[in-house]
């Protein structure tokens, strides 16, 4: 015997594992204990496994690694006495699980032990399989268990009728050969057989529409049955619950009848009596008594309509409702929300107690209240019930502030009766929790704002008046911003005054003060600074008196460390300088924003509004900004000028990117390009305006296929401008005086050209680029492949391999079917990772397998293509 | 269907774990980690139910235990409160009145009496009486293979004397 394992004993190892002081102790002792047990498995020690298991099982739950104890198991599953099964089961359950290789080992012993002459053997290995019994195991084991569906000990049976639902549930197959063994379990007496006998049936009826369909014909009047027996039942000690004989039954019993009774209107008929008996009779008192309540209104919610009680349902509800008890008011809420979409009205009744929970200081409560009045909220309600939640903001909790707001800007984006209010609605959500208001909520906001012409200038003096008094609501502060350098000079003038206003007077320098205040305020991130410096470009113009002085707060943020905000100071005080001719035109107010684009954009990425709006919102201005981006890069030196591409998170950036995000408002620049000679003036709008008609992607993308050498190392901003710039230079130096003549840009931006990666003759693929700004290192390909012939590839594989220095990651592609003559693509997704970026560039090696006409096709070839700097 | 059974102690500590739905190591400390924090934290009068990762969390306190069961969004809450009250007035009857250093000393039990009570995650008997004799059985069998071991060792032990 190993002298090292008669150590301690169970008792004594827990003991000292609770004597310990530290963690550290705690840990030296398990170690030790640890090792002792480990010693003993290797030496294969008979004598002590069972105690050694026990120990391990302790330290596992104190979240100790313990997987080398997994083989002990199964050793005392193989021994022959009761005791060392036992426990050999119950590490099974405890150490493994479902997913482990070594558990396929057990599933001979658990074979023999089914079929033990002992029936406490058995009941443990069907309660193991029951418990942690894998897909493979209970194909294999199925027909034991189904043989102890029969067993003649009631206790083997409800055993193994449980395991029957671990069993179909992993394979949904077997289920059928459950269906007959379970009309017999059905027709028990013993409540246990009878308990789990009806939870295999619901499970089968899950599962299988011809069961559900075999059980309706055959056991809906023998359960009603039953459960009137169990419902006037005298009093059983043996499984009385507060007054009620064997609750679990009942509900259980409820829960098999609303599964039957669900779209059928005889076997809902056929309950109908006992349902109203249980929901009329049945004590509510206790917590047994209103579960039976709970589960039986959501039976007569489900199956078909039988009104008389439907109306006893939402009695319950209400009376739950107003209950003190907090869990009979979660239930009752969590209930009425599947009762909203059967009887609006009669849940409408209760809007009011509702509203109250939302109010509640149980979280749990609160969530689900806030969820059913989301539900509520119709035309008729929304304006008081918007109210009410809008002011409950005010006062509620940080941690549900969040919540809160998401659902209250969702209701009122939704419901508004008009703008006007819309507006209202969202400035004093942006008032009262900005800092919780989701990017696309404020993006939607401006949208609407832009649309809403005459209120032009009520908004913008209401975003005055509120950002006063909360200047620390970040989404307040962008929207103000954003508005102030749209409609600065309605603010000052009261134009457009509505009716309900009284008028404010604000001098030029205070609605600077404003902008001066955000772009200074600490808080401030980076987003809100660089709208700040636009929204200070703008009213330069719109206030000449203020000119000076807007130059000046520029000019601070000449010494930004964040590059963004420093390039774009730079290029706007230089603007506010020299080019006061043209200042006015650049800043022009915003073309409207159209709704149908941004609501299409928003179902899309987060990121892809926040750039359309801000970019459309930047508009005019911005795009004769960028030519002076790329020629000031050229001015820099080499390194400087790569990095604001390569720093990631550049908003600018995107806040000026024109080309990649065509939208109709921007078409002009592309129809400009073409026009020739003076191009840069028709793209500062001082020319005769552009015309405003839609051009299209594929239009910007030939483009720049056409110019592939020149477009590929400009920003993506000036992707649509590229040309502008190369065919009016001279223009563009004579706009630059300061920076001498250059050739163009070569840094590496996020935009790349398609190329064709490989082209057989029967088939082409092509990669689209694109780059997640923050990782320059990684790059995101599209690989569409077209089919050439006239024939169906099936079977179509796509594999690559790259260099070390590369990592390759390879999405699913999109079918595996690609239709002859060009007719639809296969699109599949890569990630490369290039670790020696900038470097080297990304090689790559594809083999493409398919079936044509059942025979197998493969094709090879090497992409050394990409471009350069990927 | 009931996905894992926890006992957490006042402290934080785990008294019992048991997994009926697929939880790997990794996921299972940081189920418990998450959950006593949240469970812990609330206050006495509030209701028993936690929402959690789209499944609910049905706890109830009894003296410095927390038992807390996970079920589906659609499963009865309170018909869970009254299983775990089930089980909890099993092991008090099998231990007699029931405390926490029962339950740490004899954690093995604790599990053989769970196992009695549910499978698969899902009830097995509503008869406390037919539980409480079922592992009483059991225990017995246990007992009478220990004796029977211990006298065949004093007779080899008499028998080499």
């Amino acid at each position: 015997m190993n002298p090292f394992s008669s150590g301690t004993r169970l008792r004594d190892m827990i003991r000292a594992i609770r004597a310990c002081k530290t963690a550290a102790e705690e840990r030296a002792v398990v170690r030790k204990e640890c090792a002792l047990i480990r010693a003993a498995v290797s030496d294969n020690d008979n004598g002590y496994r069972h105690r050694n298991l026990a120990k391990l099982m302790f330290i596992h739950m104190l979240g100790y690694p313990t997987h080398f104890g997994q083989m002990e198991c199964l050793k005392l599953i193989a021994a022959p006495g009761f005791p060392e099964k036992r426990i050999g089961y119950l590490g099974l359950m405890l150490l493994l699980d479902e997913r482990q290789e070594v558990l396929m080992l057990v599933t001979n012993s658990l074979k023999q032990d089914l079929n033990h002459a002992n029936q406490y053997i058995v009941g443990l290995a069907l309660c193991a399989l029951g418990n942690i019994c894998s897909a493979e195991m209970a194909r294999d084991l199925a027909p034991e268990v189904e043989r102890l569906l029969h067993f003649r000990d009631p206790n083997i049976r409800k055993k193994a009728a449980l395991c029957s639902i671990r069993i179909v549930k992993k394979v949904p197959d077997l289920a059928e050969n459950f269906v007959n063994p379970v009309v017999s379990l059905l027709k028990e007496k013993h409540h246990g057989v009878l308990l789990t006998g009806i939870q295999l049936c619901t499970e089968l009826c899950n599962l299988s529409e011809e069961a559900l369909e075999y059980f309706r014909k055959k056991c809906t009047e023998g359960l009603v049955k039953v459960l009137k027996d169990v419902v006037n039942s005298s009093y059983a000690p043996e499984y009385d619950i507060s007054g009620i004989a064997d609750p679990f039954l009942h509900i259980r019993l409820l829960r098999l009848l609303r599964v039957l009774g669900h779209g059928d209107a005889d076997a809902s008929d056929s309950m109908n009596d006992i349902l109203a008996q249980v929901a009329t009779k049945t004590e509510s008192n206790k917590n047994a008594g209103n579960a039976i309540l709970y589960e039986c209104v959501e039976t007569i919610m489900s199956i078909e309509d039988v009104s008389g009680l439907r109306v006893l349902a939402i009695n319950i509800l209400g009376r739950f409702l107003s209950n003190r008890d907090n869990n009979i008011r979660y239930v009752a809420l969590n209930m009425l929300m599947k009762a909203v979409s059967i009887d609006d009205q009669a849940v409408q009744r209760h809007r009011a107690t509702i509203l109250e929970c939302v109010k509640d200081s149980d979280a749990s409560i609160r969530k689900r209240a806030l969820e059913l009045v989301y539900l509520l909220m119709n035309e008729t309600n929304v304006k008081a019930l918007a109210k009410e939640l809008i002011d409950y903001l005010q006062v509620s909790d940080q941690d549900f502030k969040g919540d809160l707001t998401a659902k209250i800007c969702s209701i009122v984006e939704k419901l508004s009766p008009d703008k006007i209010w819309y507006i209202d609605q969202m400035l004093k959500v942006l008032s009262e929790a900005g800092n919780h208001v989701k990017d696309e909520v404020w993006h939607a906001l401006i949208v609407v704002i832009t649309n809403a012409s005459n209120l032009h200038g009520y908004t913008v003096r209401s975003l005055y008046k509120a950002i006063q008094k909360s200047a620390d609501q970040a989404t307040l502060v962008r929207v103000a911003v954003w508005c102030i350098g749209e409609y600065g000079d309605m603010l000052i003038n009261n134009i457009g005054m509505l009716d309900l206003e009284d008028p404010i007077t604000v001098t030029e320098n205070d609605a600077v003060d404003v902008v001066e205040l955000a772009i200074k305020l600490h808080t401030s991130d980076l987003t809100t600074r660089a709208m700040c410096l636009i929204a200070l470009l703008k009213l330069s113009s719109r206030f000449p008196s203020c000119s000076q002085r807007i130059k000046n707060i520029v000019t601070q943020s000449k010494g930004s460390l964040l590059l963004e905000l420093q390039q774009r100071s730079i290029e706007f005080d230089s603007i506010i300088e020299k080019h006061q001719n043209i200042r006015s035109a650049l800043v022009e107010r915003m073309p409207v924003l159209d709704e149908a684009t941004f609501s299409g954009r928003k179902t899309g990425s987060i990121l892809a509004p926040a750039v359309s709006t801000i970019n459309s919102a930047s508009g005019v201005a911005i795009s004769a900004a960028a030519p002076l981006v790329d020629f000031i890069d050229i001015g820099a030196d080499e390194p400087a000028a790569a990095s604001p591409t390569s720093s990631g998170g550049n908003f600018l950036q995107d806040l000026l990117d024109v080309g990649t995000t065509p939208i109709p408002s921007q078409s002009g620049k592309t129809e400009a390009q073409k026009s020739g000679t003076d191009v840069l003036l028709d793209l500062l709008s001082i020319g005769p305006s552009p015309p405003q008609n839609s051009s299209s992607a594929p239009d910007l993308l030939s483009l720049s296929q056409d110019n592939k050498t020149s477009v590929s190392p400009l920003d993506s901003l000036s992707l649509a401008t590229v040309p502008a710039v190369q065919a009016s230079s001279t223009a563009m130096m004579d706009l630059l005086d300061g920076f001498g003549p250059s050739p163009p840009p070569t840094n590496n931006g996020p935009a790349y050209p398609p190329i064709v990666a490989f082209e057989s003759s029967s088939l082409r693929l092509t990669f689209n680029f694109s780059k997640q700004p923050g990782s320059p290192q990684e790059t995101h390909i599209e690989a569409d492949f077209t089919n050439k012939s006239s024939d169906v590839y099936t079977n179509f594989i796509f594999q690559a391999a790259v260099p070390k220095f590369l990592q390759l990651h390879l999405e699913p592609a999109s079918s595996n079917t690609l239709p002859g003559n060009a007719n639809g693509a296969i699109t599949q997704k890569l990630r490369v990772t290039n670790s020696q970026h900038g470097k080297k560039s990304i090689v790559m090696r594809i083999r493409i397998s398919y079936k044509l006409n059942n025979k197998d096709v493969l094709e090879e070839g090497q992409i050394s293509n990409f471009p350069r700097d990927l | 269907m009931i996905h894992f059974v926890l006992l957490i102690s006042r402290q934080g500590k785990v008294r019992l774990t048991k997994w009926y739905s697929p939880y790997s190591q990794k996921e299972r400390s940081k189920v418990i980690r998450e959950l006593s924090g949240t469970i812990l934290s609330r206050g006495p009068k509030l209701c028993n139910f936690v929402e959690w990762r789209g499944f609910k969390v049905v706890y109830k306190r009894y003296a410095s235990l927390y038992f807390c069961m996970c079920i589906n969004q659609e499963d009865n809450e309170l018909e869970v409160l009254e299983i775990i009250h089930h089980y909890v007035e099993i092991l008090d009857r099998y231990f007699g009145s029931v405390c926490e250093l029962d339950l740490i000393f004899n954690f093995h039990k604790a599990y053989y009496i769970l196992d009695e009570v549910l499978i698969a995650g899902e009830l097995q008997e509503s008869s406390k009486k037919t539980v409480a004799r079922l592992v009483a059985t059991q225990d017995s069998l246990v007992e009478a293979a220990k004796e029977e071991a211990n006298s065949i060792s004093n007779i080899i032990a008499q028998a080499t004397k």
